[in-house]
């Protein structure tokens, strides 16, 4: 943990310092910062890994490592992007940021709040440690089942497997305990006058995000634990020689697995419109219809979960039901992309690093929907299915819809949380490389999906070399421009010019009626809002 | 909620941690509720497969004859395959490759499974019929998936099943596959 980033806080408050402070603290902006240390340190692990993987595809046949190592690979990077960088960096969002929305002076549950963040840390280690023993040559490794844990193959591997289920019950407890927090929060904390309908997108998308993972963070617990037991226990829920059925497992997994896609995605939403509205220099276009878009949406994704194996011999009526269900997301979806280009419209516009993430945001995400489409078609899945067409849709919902979505929020609320502006010109730098790269890495992915390029193996024909290399190079650069985020954030955390309490012109809310940076303790007596 | 008075706040500060503790343990009941949700889906699976024959599954214990009525103006085809699964020592296939009957109409098909390894072993043949909208109309009388198979070092069994398809059988199938798994049934 980096405990002289934040040091310069704490001036006028009564708590233990040094490593005392970060362990023992209950403080929501503490807590926060180290969710977001967290995951910008497991955004780099993830990340290393990917490039691994990007350097042994650079050409076809077998360079760098066995198949083993690589399909072990592909499963962490995708369980520490997802659970260990993606989840933590929004909650740690939520944690720095909803109390000082809705004018609370901390998060309902504070001491709950400590304990999930500090399952976090040994989670990870549980994770990232098969690997390092393997090293050592003890175990076989990580799990090598892919991120989805599929059986038969997560029951029949080695130790890894139970590293990795272990891991995800406590990355499953943590985010159900900061779910409750949040949503008692919510609930419980608003300032006088802070009605639900009043309250910022960002706590709305928190909300329901918040809801879908404690309705849908059990299942997975409960699907890797009958895991657990089919592997050690003798049970056979998903052991067709014992009556069970591997496919089940697919269905709980995917029950969850579908939900976790709009966990991921909602507090993003919630940035989107706010950043927008700040640099647009207008009030959001359609605050009512973006907050029933949200619950519709919700709702939707815990219906739909069987489009993610419509390959796996579902019968006909219910491919179909899955088909148009899926579909129909696109229309709550399509009310959120109207109301965010309709806030930008005719706005006086101007193009600060987050506004620039989050224009360039919207645009990429909508690609990742419109893929996604496609990808909802049953007929047209049958051919795309498990090939790098799907691994390039979801990269531009989850990489440019999840991680720059999170970067525009980090540009557009460091400067509050820091008491310093960050380098402008450095961080748009770091935009267009990103933004760059990231299409350079990904539109290939598309082409090779279309050709019949599978995903999840090491080698491939001849015929993919050529974009193969061109999404290598481009992954590279795209790894290596993350490294000038982090000297960004750091040097903006060390000093830089002061920022202002309002920051940015035209932003709006209770945050930015407090200094920057807010004091260790912010809205001890709460504002009224009228 | 203006606080004016020292001890006022305090009491209000309670007052509101009660009720954060009231509500985060509610939503404790959620967390349980889903985590029950998960292993409850998993027999709702079990008899919603056996409702629709969503994955082929198909009856595991024999089915009475009853009011046999065979359907003689039409003709199905049943085609057979087989797998044997990792780590069971077997040879096992179907002796014919497909049947053509009226449905109504008992017809008797054999298997043979040969053990190749030198041991006792024993297996169990897990069906599932393609189309999944057929399978429970594809009924099985007497079959060697009812029971745990076991054979002798090197022996080789010929195992009949006694089937017929159900003239309920909607119109427009006209072709099912029934395939079967054979698994390993030694305790690991």
């Amino acid at each position: 943990m980096s405990t002289t980033t934040v040091a310069h806080h704490d001036e006028h408050a009564d708590h233990p310092t040094g490593i005392m402070r970060w362990l023992t603290t209950t403080n929501h902006k503490d807590i926060g910062t180290m969710y977001l240390t967290f995951a910008l340190i497991m955004f780099l692990v993830g990340g290393s890994m990917i490039l691994a993987i990007r350097a042994e595809l650079f050409q076809p046949g077998l360079q760098l490592m066995n198949p083993d190592f690589f399909n072990q690979l592909i499963g962490v990077h995708a369980l520490v992007m997802i659970f260990a960088a993606l989840m933590p960096a929004a909650t740690g969002f939520a944690n720095w940021m909803i109390p000082l929305q809705i004018g609370a002076p901390d998060m309902a549950l504070p001491r709950l709040n400590n304990w999930g963040f500090w399952l976090l840390p040994p989670a990870a280690i549980l994770l990232t440690l098969p690997f390092t023993l393997a090293l050592f040559g003890i175990g076989d490794g990580a799990l090598a089942t892919g991120w989805t844990f599929y059986p038969p193959l997560s029951v029949q591997g080695g130790i890894g497997v139970d590293f990795a289920i272990f891991s995800v019950h406590l990355l499953g407890i943590s985010s159900v305990l900061g779910s409750i927090n949040v949503i008692v929060t919510i609930f419980n904390m608003r300032a006088p006058g802070m009605t639900l309908m009043k309250m910022p997108m960002f706590v709305w998308g928190w909300l329901i995000t918040a809801f879908l993972l404690i309705a849908t963070i059990p299942v997975l617990a409960g699907a890797v634990t009958m895991l657990l037991t089919d592997r050690h226990f003798g049970t056979h829920f998903f052991d067709a020689a014992g009556g069970g059925d591997p496919i089940l497992f697919q269905h709980l997994f995917w029950f969850f697995g579908h939900p976790e896609v709009y966990i991921l995605l909602l507090p993003v939403w919630g940035f989107i419109p706010q950043i927008l509205q700040t640099f647009s220099r207008k009030p959001m276009y359609g605050y009512k219809a973006q907050v029933y878009s949200f619950w519709g949406i919700g709702a939707l994704s815990v219906i739909v979960w069987a489009h993610h194996f419509f390959t796996a011999g579902l019968p006909v009526p219910a491919l179909l039901y899955f088909m148009y269900s899926t579909m129909a997301i696109s229309l709550p979806l399509a009310v959120l992309f109207f109301c965010w280009i309709k806030t930008m419209w005719k706005g006086s516009m101007s193009f600060e690093t987050p506004m620039l993430f989050t224009v360039g945001w919207v645009i990429l995400f909508g690609i990742g929907g419109l893929t996604g489409l496609v990808l909802a078609d049953v007929a047209a899945d049958a051919q795309y299915h498990n090939s790098y067409f799907i691994v390039a849709h979801f990269h531009y919902t989850l990489f440019a819809g999840g991680i720059m979505g999170i970067m525009a929020g980090v540009y557009y609320w460091l400067p509050k949380m820091t008491g310093h502006m960050y380098n402008e010109k450095l961080g748009k730098t770091h935009f267009w490389l990103t933004a760059i790269s990231f299409n350079l890495t990904f539109i290939p992915q598309f082409f090779l999906g279309l050709a019949g390029m599978p995903r999840r193996i090491p080698d491939y024909a001849l015929q993919f070399a050529e974009f193969n290399m061109i999404s290598t190079v481009s992954a590279f650069v795209l790894g290596l421009s993350q490294l000038l985020f982090v000297y960004i954030v750091i040097t903006c955390v060390r000093g830089g010019k002061k920022a202002s309490d309002q920051v940015w012109e035209g932003a709006q809310g209770l945050e930015w009626t407090l200094p920057s940076p807010p004091p260790y303790h912010s809205f001890t007596e709460q504002p009224v809002i009228k | 909620m203006t606080i004016n008075a020292e001890n006022g706040s305090s009491s209000l500060a309670e007052q509101r941690n009660l009720a954060n503790k009231k509500l985060g343990f509610k939503l404790v009941w959620i967390v349980v509720g889903s985590i029950v949700f998960a292993f409850a889906l998993v027999p709702l699976y079990d008899v919603l497969c056996t409702m629709t024959g969503l994955n082929g599954k198909t009856n595991s214990t024999a089915t009475e004859l009853k009011n046999a009525k065979v359907d003689n103006t039409r003709w199905v085809t049943v085609q057979f395959t087989s797998n044997v699964m990792p780590g069971l020592g077997w040879n096992f296939y179907p002796k014919q490759a497909s049947i053509k009957l009226h449905p109504g109409q008992v017809e008797t098909v054999l298997f043979e499974a040969k053990n190749i390894t030198s041991q006792v072993v024993a297996g169990q043949a897990i069906p599932s019929v393609t189309p999944g909208i057929a399978s429970g109309y594809l009924k099985k009388i007497e079959c060697f998936c009812f029971t745990r198979q076991e054979l002798k070092a090197g022996e080789t069994k010929i195992m009949p099943l006694r089937f017929f398809v159900s003239p309920d059988l909607p119109s427009d199938v006209n072709e099912m596959t029934l395939s079967y798994a054979f698994f390993s049934a030694d305790k690991r």
